[in-house]
């Protein structure tokens, strides 16, 4: 069964953890990675830029209007996710608190199946 | 030679001299490897240069020659004793390790997903980029998955297991778990992905050959052959889901119903009744009946009664449900089903929801089913089954 494993973010709490605490993050997400490569699990894995990177396309008549800035007015942004296919909802639960996120209070991890997947997914 | 007839001979032949190389060597890992390597020179030199008198001699000089190959490299790098001596001549193999080699696939050892996808590549013969398609991951996921199963069969030893009846199961269970994933895919648009169903009726038969008395060996192949017989009128042309009891059952392919009946009435001659010949005998009830209206809907409900006393499990209570409504009214299914409400597996379970969606329908109660129906239609992770659900739903707002 095919799961979105997605990253909930807060900017603020990401900005106050100590260098040594974000490494240790980083270092967590890679050993995660090479482990579900490894067990043939993962399908792919995206992290995304800051959410003040964002942009929001709305198209009212003929013209889009874009407004800079994230959809959501929320202090969690999605930062990222991983797509994995794993034996059922139990595994996935399982892989998800393996990411170092799941851990930190004010980090959201959030497991949820997958109904629908189309594209070159080797791409 | 057509390329197709030389696919269905590389197919027929390659478990069996896989089978006989693990037999012969051990080294499951490195028999598979150089196994497929000579399926793939076969692919690309019978076409051109026609297949050899003995297909199966050849791919067994060719998979020998490369194991040779490998351990000898392995032998330089690490300089030590080869299991495999360079000097042995091939041979062709005599006797049909097919059996073996799905026991060694269906290893305790590895998980469901890992053993329907090693026993499709080593027993069924696909590529590991026909797997991954069929599953729909990408072909370096399901690499590594199968690279990993071989590691586990490694580690636990890499040769034949003494086959008994445990392991059997296990190999019934995969092969009925490849099927399911053919015929109504757990997830996703598409409903049923044919290829897969057709390769573990496939698979079946082969045990079935091999082991004609096995009355649960002769049940699945019975339920594969009765359900994919209705495979054709399942949806509607634009991919609707369309109900037992309202698809055309002149479409029902009947040399498939005429063979699985026959496999079902055999398996149920057995002495023990397991759950695959009762399975069989309800999907044959359901094949007996020349209308919706004019099924034997008490043998089916006697049949569940039995099987949910040697397997008990929420899905047949499920399952039992629906026939006692027919039995008995909507009510009595309804109390049925009122009974796995505090089973954990079943808790928003959207088989439940939609089963007792539609008993609320047929006893009148349009707004409970119309709500138990949306609830449904959030619950599953089908697209079609979604867009049924709801189109349910959106009938009795009417």
């Amino acid at each position: 069964m095919r799961f979105l494993i997605s990253l909930h973010i807060n900017p603020a709490v990401l900005d106050a953890l100590t260098e040594e605490e974000k490494a240790a993050i980083g270092d967590g997400h890679g050993k995660f990675m090479e482990e579900i490569k490894a067990s043939g699990e993962l399908i792919t894995t995206l992290a995304l830029a800051d959410p003040s990177q964002a942009a929001v396309v709305s198209v009212r008549g003929a013209a889009p209007v874009v407004t800079d800035g994230p959809y959501a007015e929320a202090k969690e942004f999605l930062g990222g996710f991983y797509l994995v296919d794993c034996e059922d909802r139990e595994r996935a639960v399982a892989l998800a608190a393996k990411i170092p996120d799941a851990a930190i209070e004010g980090l959201g991890v959030e497991v949820r199946p997958v109904m629908f997947a189309d594209g070159n997914l080797d791409a | 030679m057509t390329e197709p007839a030389i696919e269905d001979l590389l197919r027929e032949f390659a478990p069996q001299v896989l089978g006989a190389l693990v037999r012969r060597h051990g080294r499951f890992e490195d028999c598979e490897d150089a196994m497929q390597e000579a399926v793939l020179a076969a692919t690309v030199q019978w076409p051109g240069e026609g297949v050899p008198e003995s297909p199966r001699a050849w791919l067994t000089t060719v998979a020998s020659r490369r194991l040779v190959d490998q351990v000898r490299s392995e032998q330089a790098r690490r300089v030590r004793e080869a299991a495999v001596s360079a000097e042995t001549p091939p041979e062709v193999p005599d006797t049909d390790d097919t059996l073996s080699l799905l026991f060694l696939c269906c290893h305790p050892a590895l998980t469901p997903a890992s053993q329907t996808a090693l026993t499709l590549r080593a027993v069924g013969g696909l590529t590991t980029a026909e797997i991954a398609r069929a599953f729909l991951v990408p072909e370096a996921t399901m690499a590594a998955r199968i690279s990993r199963a071989k590691q586990r069969i490694r580690a636990a030893g890499g040769s034949f297991p003494p086959p008994g009846p445990d392991r059997l199961t296990v190999v019934l269970h995969v092969l009925y778990l490849i099927f399911n994933e053919g015929y109504t895919a757990s997830s996703g648009d598409r409903l049923h992905r044919a290829d897969l169903a057709r390769e573990a009726i496939r698979l079946t038969r082969l045990v079935h050959a091999r082991l004609p008395d096995d009355s649960e060996v002769t049940g699945l192949l019975a339920l594969m052959l009765l359900t994919d017989a209705r495979r054709n009128t399942r949806t509607t042309a634009s991919g609707d889901l369309v109900p037992l009891d309202e698809q055309d059952r002149t479409g029902w392919d009947r040399a498939q119903v005429t063979e699985g009946m026959a496999l079902a009435k055999a398996s149920l001659a057995g002495t023990a009744l397991g759950p695959y010949p009762l399975q069989a005998a309800i999907a044959a009830t359901h094949a007996d009946a020349p209308t919706a209206a004019g099924t034997d809907w008490r043998q089916i409900h006697a049949l569940y009664l039995i099987l949910e006393r040697i397997a008990p499990n929420p899905m047949v209570t499920l399952n039992r449900a629906i026939a006692l409504a027919e039995i008995d009214g909507p009510a009595a299914g309804l109390a049925l089903l009122a009974t796995l409400d505090g089973d954990d597996r079943m808790a928003g379970h959207h088989r439940l929801l939609s089963v007792r969606a539609h008993l609320l329908e047929r006893s009148g109660d349009r707004a409970a089913a119309h709500d138990c129906y949306r609830r449904a239609a959030k619950a599953t992770a089908s697209l079609a089954e979604q867009r049924h659900l709801e189109s349910r739903a959106r009938r009795l707002r009417r």
